[in-house]
């Protein structure tokens, strides 16, 4: 069976179970290896990609879930607050073992695409689906609140 | 072999070298005539005789004609900063341009990569930038020498004339420049010195100046290459189904309705259980829930933890082998005009990586190839030889970014390394490359864990309230104990137990540690700072309730024993300085301290909670002094306490794996909780100034955290945590 949606702003369509889960179609499929892989049930966000400009867990997304809309990983990120993110990120040294950090980013990009000066609750609120197990959760705050304000320019 | 860089190569510097038939066969490699067209001859098979690979002892860095500098790393990344710091103390010798600066992953090679701490190679107790400081500052200098006798002789000058800089080699007088590109094929001809002088600490550029992360740019665009993203052509995916009981074996088993599943290829045994090999992770996690597997528990271990934990408790009022044994600890304590006395009993703690154990392994009748982010290669390079029916130079390892490891990945078994080659030889050993990938779950259930520990303390006051006699008897598995670390078990003492007890600092005349080593069926392992992420805990909550029993401040009551150990002494002010130890807190708040010393590291804290209606607490504030020796780069010491606190806090806080008639009662991140966004504190990081050889940052950050929260909690609310994790007692 296959499945057409937009995939990073390109009509896709990809042959495979409907079922299985939008991560690994994403990964497996398509070949874009960003989206990780972290615990297959909604608990830890390395997942985290847009569906229709919205985060969510590809892990528990079937395939068929997609059909029609539109999907962005980290490798189709774009646009002000993205940039943003990313350049705040490195700049801040956010990353430590990195595995996380896709799903990280595609959480704070779509937390600043709805709200371009978000408050620490707003962050605790956006942010605390993804685990960082390396602990870099103050970088994220703060390389958060640097995009916001580096978009404000 | 992970090629990692700030920025691309420079492509225009040298224009007029672009024709100079690739950067490969200019290179100069220091000591070591190991160019890329060998090193990737070698990633397609076994180690081919080139000459001049084996008598150089330094294998560090390599020059390319297109001025890059690409440093060899024999540790692995893991998210520490290895490769980052490898490279900044290389650059540093070598005066290179860090914008030029690459690291590549080194092969598994014990004679030229060994760990100098262990004697194998491997990456672990914090000594990447210990064991290598002075062997990759000679490999740098001795390339800095050699680049300047090229354009010395080159321009016919005097070295002692010439300069360098992010580089380039200077000439004034003459007005000559060159890159160190276009000195390579002069340089590359003249003998390695046997000796160098090495930079005076006051002209360093780069070390002790914050490097910025050399693989930062492809951890935040999705580009950094994992394990899981790793893939060959053909490439199959296999997922394990192992016992649910730690020692259960497969009695019997019926594929039919996993094979039936479309993309599985073969379901196969192995010892450690039976495997599904499909074309894609859904297909062999399907086909891996369809499988129908009868399991022999004769020797399984079908205790509870709880269970395990009452033994333990028996066994501490039970004579153990002495530790440590200063003056008479009983006799003191019993004459002791004051007596305090508790117990602290530590759960099994999962390490829970956020990148899930894989390995990709390519095995044929010969050869035997390994993706994996690996941190203990030339073991599991043993240990893959050994399943394999293979010698272990016929098995190659490429270690890629580790997700996480936590200790993981230090594997004394290879467990997930020889569960890879098992299939693949189960699978028919042809060649097809097959990737082992555990799930969240196979995780949490897995195993090597951090091992339960009971420690029961006793102390006497004298009159004036100060300690005259300490006695801590510590139960726990032996992390060495059957591995191939055995050797280091002395007189019945395994160090990882005692460690951060029986080296208590504190100036006490009377001092007894005991040790009573346990066997179960649950296997065990090191977990970020191993003993010190129980033995820390013990002493700091027990050193805080004999403070209080003296009626001393915590924090002075500490600093009087410590007047003999000066660094320690000093992280412990520096701590209490920036915290603002003696300026009072509001009501429904709390301040606790702590200090310990981990791999020659030392780490004083402050934490700050506050107390809620409901009796939970949050953990405000952590300031943080650190002491490790010279500071290579302070952005990641910081990043590394601060990520080091949030590992200990949820540790502490949240995290247990338990067992109920031998099954582990965890499965995922909804039962075995770790720290979240929000629950993260503020961190203050400050680092003291040093010229001392470099100690290890990745683990040390997390000994203190546990017991300063807990003193804080004291502080706050009077009470005391003797049972771990704090969830136990609806504190968090």
């Amino acid at each position: 069976m296959s499945t057409t949606f937009v995939l990073n702003g390109k009509s896709t369509t990809l042959d495979a179970d409907p079922a299985m889960p939008l991560l690994w179609a994403v990964r497996e499929v398509a070949g874009l290896t960003g989206t990780k892989f972290g615990c297959g049930m909604a608990q830890c966000g390395a997942c985290t990609v847009h569906l229709d400009g919205k985060a969510i867990r590809s892990c528990v997304t079937p395939l068929s879930v997609v059909a029609g809309r539109q999907v962005t990983t980290i490798e189709g990120l774009d646009g002000k607050p993205a940039k943003a993110v990313q350049t705040a990120w490195v700049a801040l040294q956010v990353p430590q073992c990195g595995y996380c950090q896709s799903g990280q980013i595609m959480s704070a990009t779509a937390l600043l695409e709805s709200n371009s000066a978000p408050s620490d609750a707003d962050i605790d609120s956006a942010m605390s689906g993804n685990i960082c197990r390396c602990g870099t959760y103050n970088r994220i705050r703060a390389a958060i609140h640097a995009a916001a304000h580096s978009m404000k320019a | 072999m992970n090629t990692h860089s700030l920025a691309p190569p420079p492509s225009s510097r040298r224009g007029f070298l672009k024709s100079a038939g690739g950067a490969a066969s200019l290179a100069l490699t220091i000591g070591f005539e190991w160019t890329v067209t060998t090193r990737r001859a070698l990633a397609a098979g076994p180690m081919p005789a080139v000459p001049g690979t084996t008598f150089a002892p330094n294998a560090f860095l390599r020059i390319g004609a297109d001025d890059s500098v690409t440093v060899i790393a024999k540790h692995v990344e893991m998210g520490q900063g290895s490769y980052t710091g490898i490279a900044t103390v290389v650059a540093e010798e070598l005066d290179a341009d860090w914008a030029l600066v690459r690291v590549e992953s080194a092969p598994a090679d014990v004679k030229l990569y060994a760990n100098l701490v262990f004697g194998m190679q491997g990456t672990g107790g914090s000594s990447a930038m210990a064991n290598s400081w002075n062997q990759l500052r000679d490999a740098g200098a001795k390339a800095r020498s050699m680049l300047l006798a090229a354009a010395a002789k080159e321009w016919q000058v005097p070295v002692s004339e010439l300069t360098v800089e992010k580089g380039i080699v200077y000439h004034a007088g003459k007005k000559r420049q060159a890159t160190f590109g276009a000195l390579v094929k002069t340089a590359r001809a003249l003998p390695v010195p046997d000796t160098v002088t090495l930079k005076d600490p006051k002209d360093f550029k780069l070390i002790g100046h914050t490097a910025p992360r050399v693989d930062a740019a492809a951890k935040s665009d999705g580009t950094a290459e994992f394990t899981l993203d790793f893939a060959l052509p053909g490439m199959l995916v296999a997922l394990l189904q192992r016992p649910p009981l730690f020692g259960a074996s497969v009695k019997s088993f019926d594929p039919t309705a996993a094979a039936a599943i479309p993309g599985v290829v073969k379901v196969v045994e192995v010892p450690a259980g039976v495997a599904v090999v499909a074309k894609s992770f859904w297909a062999a996690k399907l086909g891996r829930d369809a499988l129908k597997i009868e399991w022999d528990e004769t020797k399984a271990e079908k205790r509870s933890s709880a269970a395990i934990l009452d033994e333990y408790r028996r066994l501490a009022d039970q004579p153990a082998v002495s530790a440590r044994a200063d003056g008479d600890a009983a006799q003191a304590i019993k004459n002791a005009s004051k007596k305090v006395s508790a117990s602290y009993a530590f759960p099994y703690l999962a390490h829970a990586p956020m990148e899930p154990l894989d390995a990709v392994v390519k095995l044929t009748g010969g050869s035997c190839e390994i993706w994996a982010g690996d941190q203990f290669q030339t073991l599991d390079q043993a240990n893959a030889a050994h399943t394999a029916g293979l010698e272990p130079q016929q098995v190659s390892i490429h270690t890629l970014y580790a997700g996480g490891s936590f200790g993981r990945r230090a594997n004394t078994r290879s467990d997930y390394i020889v569960e890879a080659v098992s299939i693949a030889k189960a699978f028919g050993a042809d060649g097809t490359p097959i990737k082992l990938q555990w799930t969240r779950e196979d995780d949490i259930h897995g195993g090597l864990y951090r091992p339960m520990f009971f420690h029961k303390l006793e102390a006497g006051l004298d009159e004036k309230g100060k300690l005259t006699g300490w006695r801590q008897v510590i139960v726990g598995q032996s992390i060495m104990a059957g591995t191939s670390f055995a050797g280091m078990i002395k007189d019945g003492i395994d160090p990882t137990s005692v460690e951060g007890a029986a080296n208590l600092a504190y100036a006490i005349p009377n001092v007894k540690v005991e040790l009573a080593t346990t066997t179960t069926g649950v296997p065990i392992l090191w977990w970020r700072v191993v003993g010190s992420s129980h033995t820390a805990f013990a002493v700091e909550s027990f050193i805080d309730e004999a403070a209080h029993a003296a009626g001393a401040d915590p924090y002075t009551f500490r600093r009087d024993m410590l007047a003999h150990e000066p660094r320690m002494l000093a992280v412990l002010d520096l701590a209490a300085e920036k915290a603002g130890w003696n300026t009072p807190l509001p009501p429904g708040k709390g301040r606790g301290i702590a200090v310990a010393e981990a791999f020659k590291t030392l780490v004083a804290q402050v934490a700050e909670v506050s107390v809620a209606k409901d009796g939970r607490i949050k953990v405000d504030r952590v300031v943080c002094a650190v002491d490790c020796g010279t500071p290579i780069n302070p952005d990641i010491i910081t990043a590394q306490m601060e990520g080091g606190i949030g590992f200990g806090l949820g540790a502490v806080l949240y995290s247990e794996i338990t067992l109920k008639d031998g099954r582990v009662e965890q499965d995922n991140f909804n039962s075995y909780r770790v720290l979240r966004m929000n629950e993260m504190p503020k961190v203050e990081v400050h680092i003291v100034p040093s010229t001392a050889p470099p100690t290890g940052v990745g683990e040390p950050g997390v000994a203190p955290v546990g017991p300063a929260v807990a003193n804080a909690i004291f502080a706050a609310t009077g009470k005391r945590i003797h049972v771990l994790p704090f969830s136990k007692s609806g504190l968090a």
